[in-house]
């Protein structure tokens, strides 16, 4: 099952790894993606820290780790074909792995439905 | 139509709405900035059919009366007097220091009549300049609000105007006008554009536009295109966007243009005595940079760790498939084609080296359309 944050991004949890990507939503508003990078693996971080950036034709954007955890892959696919991340923003546009996950942060993020009402609201 | 926040919208306001662009702030409008498919997509559209751009932002002047290629000679950078009728030529309004005011095209409509296409954000700044300088007896009308601008760009751009009923061997030569019809509407046609492709720009009365957006938009091969794509198309072809490369700190000759200022003529005009006796400060160059990261304007060029200049305009180029660069380099700095650098921000630091311009050069723009006439 998936969590989401209010940065728009996505959290899996897989057997004791956390698969981390953006929103369908995020891919929508940024538009083509063209770059990514994500910072080293082994990289400790935390809940709310820089992952990496995620560039689009006219922007760069920082992604925020929606959990705690410790660095273990990025999508190699992706630095040849970012565009993957539009494609398929919540599967096969997946950006990084963590392991030495915090479980409890996990359950703190929005579900699907909870998500989808946040993207709803007018801007404040 | 006026939105809130005070941004202005086209006539085209609903029609892009439709086709599901994202729409963005520019130079006081609300202009599409990609449609549904995207900037990439309408890239590579560009490159290899043709696209339709919403330009009714950008601004059009008329100038006429006795005297007025005269006078026009002395307020804009390249000559005016020698140029002819049915011809566009490519200009700058300078200020006294010789840095840029506006980067525009000047139309010559007849011996003592000139339409003059300038940009959006410096429309009132130029058209109070004119004013100004322009002796008493010869007429300015700002035309902006009722001219519509289409451009219409890319390879299949003269065939799409052949099926709207136009004689291939009748449309205009690279950087020439005529006045036509299209279905009807009175338009006036050059064959210029800011996508290094085959193109034309279209204008005619603003009250026509959405029939004019639908009958292009029907046409075989034509999709919409919105700013973003514009953006990296003029910037794979070393065009600048007036802001960026041209502004009030650059004068034309910093920014590459001194071959066609031709200040060995000895014209004088606006800024032309700063021009020659000033000492060059910056030059722009081209920046390939290795790899899809982009460098966004600001950003510092360093060679051999030392800060040469700063980047102007910097995106991912669609058809070179990496990021590419204009940026001002100090001219103290002697640079050639080929030379290794750095691009360097508060967050990264990538490769890159100087590279000749256009950095796309496969494009139609110059091509004769008119095959049997090789």
């Amino acid at each position: 099952m998936k969590r989401y944050t209010k940065e728009h991004e996505w959290v899996e949890i897989i057997g004791s790894e956390a698969v981390i990507g953006i929103t369908a939503h995020a891919a929508k508003e940024l538009g083509d993606i063209t770059f990514v990078e994500i910072r080293p693996e082994g990289t400790a971080v935390i809940s709310g820290d820089a992952i990496g950036t995620v560039e689009s034709v006219k922007a760069a954007s920082d992604v925020y780790s929606p959990i705690s955890g410790t660095i273990l892959a990025a999508n190699s696919e992706l630095e040849e074909e970012p565009g993957i991340i539009n494609n398929s923003p919540e599967e096969n546009g997946w950006i990084c792995r963590l392991k030495n996950i915090d479980i409890e942060g996990f359950q703190k993020l929005m579900n699907r439905d909870e998500y989808n009402n946040y993207i709803k609201e007018p801007l404040k | 139509m006026n939105l809130t926040n005070n941004l202005k919208a086209t006539p085209l306001y609903d029609r892009h709405l439709a086709l599901g662009a994202k729409m963005v702030p520019f130079a006081g409008w609300l202009m599409p900035v990609q449609y549904a498919e995207g900037i990439i997509a309408e890239h590579k559209h560009t490159r290899t059919l043709a696209s339709i751009f919403d330009i009714f932002h950008m601004g059009e002047f008329r100038v006429k009366g006795e005297g007025s290629a005269i006078a026009l000679d002395k307020i804009l950078a390249r000559a005016v007097a020698d140029q002819k009728s049915g011809t566009c030529r490519y200009n700058f309004l300078l200020n006294d220091k010789g840095t840029v005011i506006d980067d525009l095209i000047v139309y010559r409509i007849a011996e003592n009549e000139f339409f003059i296409v300038v940009n959006a954000g410096t429309r009132d700044t130029d058209a109070a300049r004119f004013r100004e300088l322009l002796p008493k007896g010869i007429s300015f009308t700002d035309e902006s609000d009722s001219t519509a601008k289409i451009d219409l760009q890319g390879p299949e751009s003269a065939d799409v105007l052949v099926a709207l009923g136009l004689k291939k061997e009748s449309l205009p030569l690279y950087y020439r006008w005529m006045n036509t019809a299209i279905s009807g509407i009175p338009c006036l046609l050059s064959r210029t554009g800011y996508t290094g492709e085959l193109g034309f720009e279209i204008y005619f009365p603003a009250d026509k536009s959405e029939f004019m957006w639908n009958l292009l938009l029907a046409q075989k091969n034509v999709k919409p295109a919105g700013l973003g794509a514009r953006d990296t198309l003029r910037l794979e072809m070393g065009y600048p966007l007036y802001g960026h490369e041209l502004n009030l700190n650059t004068t034309p000759v910093e920014a590459g243009f001194s071959e066609i200022i031709r200040l060995g003529d000895n014209r004088d005009f606006i800024g032309s005595d700063v021009l020659r006796n000033s000492q060059l400060k910056k030059r722009l160059v081209g920046i390939e940079l290795d790899g899809r990261r982009a460098a966004r304007e600001g950003t510092n060029v360093l060679i051999d760790g030392n800060p040469v200049g700063t980047v102007s305009s910097g995106a991912f180029s669609p058809s070179l498939e990496k990021s590419v660069a204009m940026a001002f380099i100090s001219e103290e700095f002697k640079i050639s084609d080929g030379m290794g650098l750095e691009l360097a921000t508060e967050k990264f630091k990538v490769s890159g080296k100087i590279a000749s311009l256009p950095f796309y050069k496969s494009g139609t723009a110059r091509i004769n359309i008119i095959q049997d006439k090789l």
